[in-house]
């Protein structure tokens, strides 16, 4: 197996270079992106990414990565989020190379052509699907899990045998200079670049156009991204954040449902995209839930969460800001509510008496800040959740096996999850997407690889068997017609009037 | 409030109390869509007849057969369809269920195109349906009869809430697609294409875009040249040869250029015979402008045959336009219309280079008998599909996935692949309250114990093509010990048997004694028996 490529000498020392003094890394402007842009294209119509080895090649460059330098994404997400180390290692690096490795176990099988289902009319005929890579693709990350965002889709871009630009979000600014720094040394430098962009020069350089776009973040910036990728004609996966409904029945097990909901919430500090962004819980329950929160709380971060080697802060001062202000102008903190500016540390709170009309409830919360609004039913918590834009998530908390299938067989989400948070999006076998307003597309494993293919279809017919086709051949006849409708109710199984054909 | 406005929200709301879930309920609807088409098989023929001038036998074979056959395909399959799809489990969700839930998106435009107007406006239609979803049908104004008979007619079949018909030019699409829906799915050309994906954007809604382009047509010298030319001939000239999927040029080697035009010269005769113009089965140009557009492609190349026209009737007879250059003007732009130029190349790494210059086509068309060479173009060159020794075939396999790439549209349809593209598959995980001890590990605070129990549970990836290397490796070097261990014992043997001769006095007893030691060394390696070779080396 070959080794991935070494930089070229310049690229090197630059980045040696930087390294050593400590100097910002320089800012990537949308001309300098065409430029990379064109030699990344170059590379692809070489074919320098068909072949099975190169990608495998790639990914274990990837997995080599992340080995390697695990001290330092812990160190870089550290001083962008204080994530705690924990949480780096086991939500943003395993994650990332489980993808990686289930990508290098079955690409084999994924890059092999399917073929369809025989019947009579395909039976002297190859009948084919082939996934072929689409061009030159451009993963935009997000700084909620700056690593997972931006390496999980290139994991599936590489399998697919793409080129990719990868833009990690500009917040993360320590992350995005790591990769930055990092992927040259280990990825085919022709191929996969890293740029530092700007958010508000990215429909510029999508408008370069680019074979696909990928897309993780808010809904605003979200839909200037798909406009556009629609005025250059590119295909978009978006998933997007929404307000991910969390409904706590009557009956459950109010501690462990507590203590679940709480470690998905409050884990990085609720900047995540899959949280659970509201509960919804039966009127009945909410005093105890309250409650049982309050402990796992204070088991979860000690008395003072600010203390606490497992707690993260904001991203930055806007985000605080805009988090600390929807937090002062709604409901009643029954936990938490404490800020520091300075270290853009806002505690985990808990609101209620929470109304729909209050500004938590208008905007997407990426905080530690979780809404507990009570239901009087079922019904009204469904009537509730379909009142809303389709979120991410739907979460359902119940032993009633009838509530969880009623729940999840009236709303409509992106992913469902019941008895617990977040695990649905983890998951290498289970498509991650969303729907309607959070977004459209998925990603994980084997759908990453389909996102980021096109699926040619190939019928390989001979010229023998040219006595049958006559039929079709004007001019037409009746005999010829009636001939082929016989044919075509004969077998309804098969495909109609191909049958014949 | 608009008209098109009134036929969304109704639809929507007809959607939304829930009634297109069962399943009965889609194949009732789709049982009348096919009663519709049987009734009203007169109509739609009618209608198509005067858009644009098909034959009853054309229209039923092109429109109406394939669409019956995706309801049939649709009605039977839908219950496989929509069943949860179970995926793989791991070990930490042993326990739980894991699976991919299909369910409606809600309210679909479709917005057909005139050159079908039926097939490309029912086919998606059917997959609508099927997946559960309302659907605002918008037929193509050009197509103007026909629009008008399915804006008649359809509501009588179908819930009229649900699948609303909506008609109009571009104002009024401009105003559909103001409305906010779930899914647009749009045949037609790119430039409308773009408008109609910008419009989505602004939505965030998600689109299939089914466009055209110029599909190439490749003919090897090595293939049977006669039934080539009458394929093409036949794909390229039904309805006159406005059909998206149309072969749009061919390319071939100069030495069988005039072969070829022979072969397409008698087959227009056999098909439409001496004067198509008079011929029922030849179809005409839609409108004026199209005409215009047609004619005005053929400015600059030499018309090899045909090249007759009638503007009062739309006419333009079937013209093959050879010796064309990569300037020429009907290369720059996708022709639909009744002209097939041909350009030489020298080859098919010529032919592969030309198809990967220009922008990525609906589908390559190979005529070669030789597999290999048509598995070269696979490989080599992208486009929506691929279709070898046959014209438009591949449309009517409902198992293919049709749609193009790049600039020939994005998403696929036809029967399953209907189904799933207007379908979300949405991932559900559904798990206990139970076995809380095992989570655990995850909840904070965090302790260095905890993240190695977390390593150890979901690092469960394996890298396989490592485990096989290394397996591969400890094979060869387990064969390598074997084959050294048997030349050990090879040579024990050969100094046994040598101390054999050296003791031993009788001739005759020499003799056997030899033999005997060359038979066993001679078939040692392969004898199965380890343990004779570890005594003798012991020995």
């Amino acid at each position: 197996m070959s080794n991935p490529p070494s930089p070229s000498p310049g690229r090197w020392f630059k980045t040696l270079r930087r390294t050593r003094l400590g100097e910002p890394c320089l800012k990537t402007y949308p001309l300098e992106c065409t430029d990379l842009l064109k030699r990344a294209r170059v590379a692809f119509q070489a074919g320098r990414t068909l072949a099975e080895s190169f990608r495998l090649a790639q990914l274990e460059a990837v997995v080599q990565m992340l080995e390697e330098h695990e001290c330092d994404f812990v160190d870089a997400l550290r001083r962008d989020l204080h994530k705690p180390r924990f949480e780096t290692v086991v939500s943003e690096l395993i994650l990332v190379k489980n993808e990686a490795m289930h990508a290098i176990n079955n690409l084999k099988k994924w890059m092999h052509p399917q073929h369809v289902e025989r019947n009579l009319s395909t039976s002297l005929d190859e009948c084919l699907v082939v996934s072929e890579p689409l061009g030159v693709v451009f993963i935009v990350g997000n700084w909620c899990s700056p690593v997972q965002m931006c390496l999980v889709p290139l994991v599936g871009a590489i399998a697919a045998g793409n080129c990719a630009i990868i833009c990690p979000s500009e917040s993360t600014a320590h992350t995005a200079e790591l990769l930055h720094r990092l992927i040259p040394f280990y990825l085919d430098n022709e191929c996969f670049q890293v740029i530092l962009a700007s958010t508000n020069d990215l429909p510029e350089i999508v408008e370069l156009k680019f074979d696909h776009v990928f897309f993780t973040g808010c809904k605003e910036e979200g839909s200037r991204i798909a406009v556009a990728a629609a005025r250059t004609f590119t295909p978009v996966t978006l998933v997007l954040a929404g307000k991910n409904p969390c409904y706590v029945d009557q009956h459950c097990e109010i501690a462990t449902t507590a203590q679940r909901i709480a470690w998905a919430r409050f884990h990085n500090a609720g900047q995540s995209l899959v949280a659970p962004d509201y509960i919804l819980c039966h009127a009945d329950v909410k005093a105890r839930l309250v409650q049982a929160l309050k402990c796992c709380l204070m088991q979860f971060y000690g008395p003072d969460p600010r203390e606490s080697r497992s707690y993260s802060r904001m991203v930055n001062l806007e985000l605080f800001n805009r988090t600390r202000d929807i937090l002062w102008r709604s409901g009643k903190v029954a936990v938490g509510g404490q800020v520091i500016e300075a270290e853009k540390y806002i505690a985990p709170t808990i609101l209620t008496e929470v109304t729909e009309s209050d500004p938590i409830m208008q905007k997407d919360i990426f905080g530690p800040v979780l809404p507990v609004l009570t239901v009087s039913s079922l019904d009204d918590a469904i009537a509730f959740i379909n009142k809303q834009e389709k979120p991410l998530c739907v979460y359902a908390y119940s032993c009633n096996t009838k509530v969880i299938s009623r729940l999840m067989r009236e709303t409509s989400s992106g992913s469902f999850c019941s008895n617990d948070c977040v695990l649905q999006s983890l998951m290498v076998a289970l498509p991650f997407g969303g729907v309607g307003a959070s977004g459209m597309g998925s990603y994980h494993g084997r759908n990453s690889f389909d996102t980021f293919s096109h699926r040619k279809s190939c019928l390989i017919r001979s010229t023998r068997f040219e006595c049958v086709t006559y039929l079709r051949y004007p001019p037409y006849e009746d005999r010829n017609l009636s001939l082929m409708t016989w044919a075509s109710t004969l077998s309804q199984k098969s495909q109609g009037w191909c049958q014949i054909l | 409030m608009s008209r098109e406005q009134l036929a969304v929200q109704r639809a929507r709301k007809s959607f939304q109390t829930g009634k297109t879930k069962p399943l009965e309920f889609r194949i009732h609807q789709l049982r009348c869509l096919l009663r519709f088409i049987t009734e009203r098989r007169s109509d739609i023929a009618a209608a198509v007849k005067k858009d644009l001038g098909k034959s009853e036998y054309g229209t039923e074979l092109f429109e109406t057969l394939g669409v019956e056959g995706e309801i049939n395909l649709a009605m039977e399959k839908v219950a496989e369809w929509a069943a949860p799809r179970p995926v793989e489990k791991n070990l930490l969700t042993i326990s739980d269920e894991v699976y991919v839930q299909p369910e409606p998106l809600g309210v679909v435009l479709i917005i057909g195109a005139w050159n079908y107007p039926w097939a490309v406006t029912l086919q998606p239609l059917v997959g609508a349906i099927a997946a559960g979803n309302a659907a605002v049908i918008k037929p193509s104004e050009v197509s103007s009869h026909s629009a008008k008979v399915m804006e008649e007619l359809l509501p009588q079949y179908l819930d009229k809430d649900l699948y609303p018909v909506v008609t109009g030019g571009v104002p009024e699409t401009q105003e559909l697609l103001r409305q906010r829906f779930d899914h647009i799915f749009y045949t037609g050309n790119s430039t409308v294409g773009k408008l109609v994906m910008e419009a989505a954007a602004r939505h965030l809604t998600r689109v299939t875009l089914e466009l055209g382009g110029k599909s190439p047509c490749y003919i090897d010298k090595n293939c049977d040249i006669s039934v080539a030319c009458r394929r093409i001939t036949w794909g390229k000239f039904v309805n006159c040869g406005q059909t998206c999927i149309a072969p749009d040029y061919i390319l071939c080697e100069p030495s069988i250029q005039s072969r070829v035009i022979e072969e397409i010269t008698s087959n227009i005769k056999e098909f439409y015979t001496d004067s198509p113009k008079t011929f029922e089965d030849y179809g005409r140009i839609i409108n004026q402008r199209h005409f215009k557009r047609v004619m005005s492609l053929m400015e600059g190349s030499t018309v090899a045959v045909g090249g007759d026209n009638d503007e009062s009737q739309c006419y333009i007879a079937p013209t093959v336009l050879k010796d064309v250059t990569v300037e020429s003007k009907v290369m720059k732009e996708e022709i639909f219309g009744p002209l097939l130029p041909i350009i030489s190349v020298s080859g098919v790494d010529e032919a592969i280079q030309f198809i990967n210059d220009r922008e990525k086509p609906l589908v390559v068309y190979v005529f070669s008998s030789d597999n290999k060479l048509i598995k070269r173009v696979i490989a080599e060159t992208s486009s929506g599909a691929l279709l070898a020794n046959d014209c438009l075939v591949h449309f009517t396999v409902s198992a293919l996935p049709f749609g193009g790439v790049g600039n020939s549209g994005m998403g696929s349809y036809h029967g399953r692949h209907s189904f799933d593209q207007l379908s979300h598959l949405r991932s559900c995980l559904i798990k206990q309250l139970k076995m809380e001890g095992v989570n655990s590990m995850r909840y904070p605070p965090h302790t260095s114990k905890k993240l190695g129990w977390a390593r150890f549970l979901l690092l469960r990836q394996v890298n396989v093509c490592k485990l096989r290397r290394m397996m591969l490796v400890a094979t060869l070097v387990s064969l390598a010990a074997f084959v050294v261990q048997t030349r050990v014992c090879v040579s024990c043997f050969s100094s046994l048997a040598k101390i054999d001769k050296c003791t031993s006095t009788q001739a005759t007893t020499r003799t056997h004694t030899h033999t005997h030691t060359h038979t066993r060394v001679s078939c040692h390696p392969a004898d199965p028996q380890p343990r004779t070779a570890a005594h003798a080396t012991q020995q």
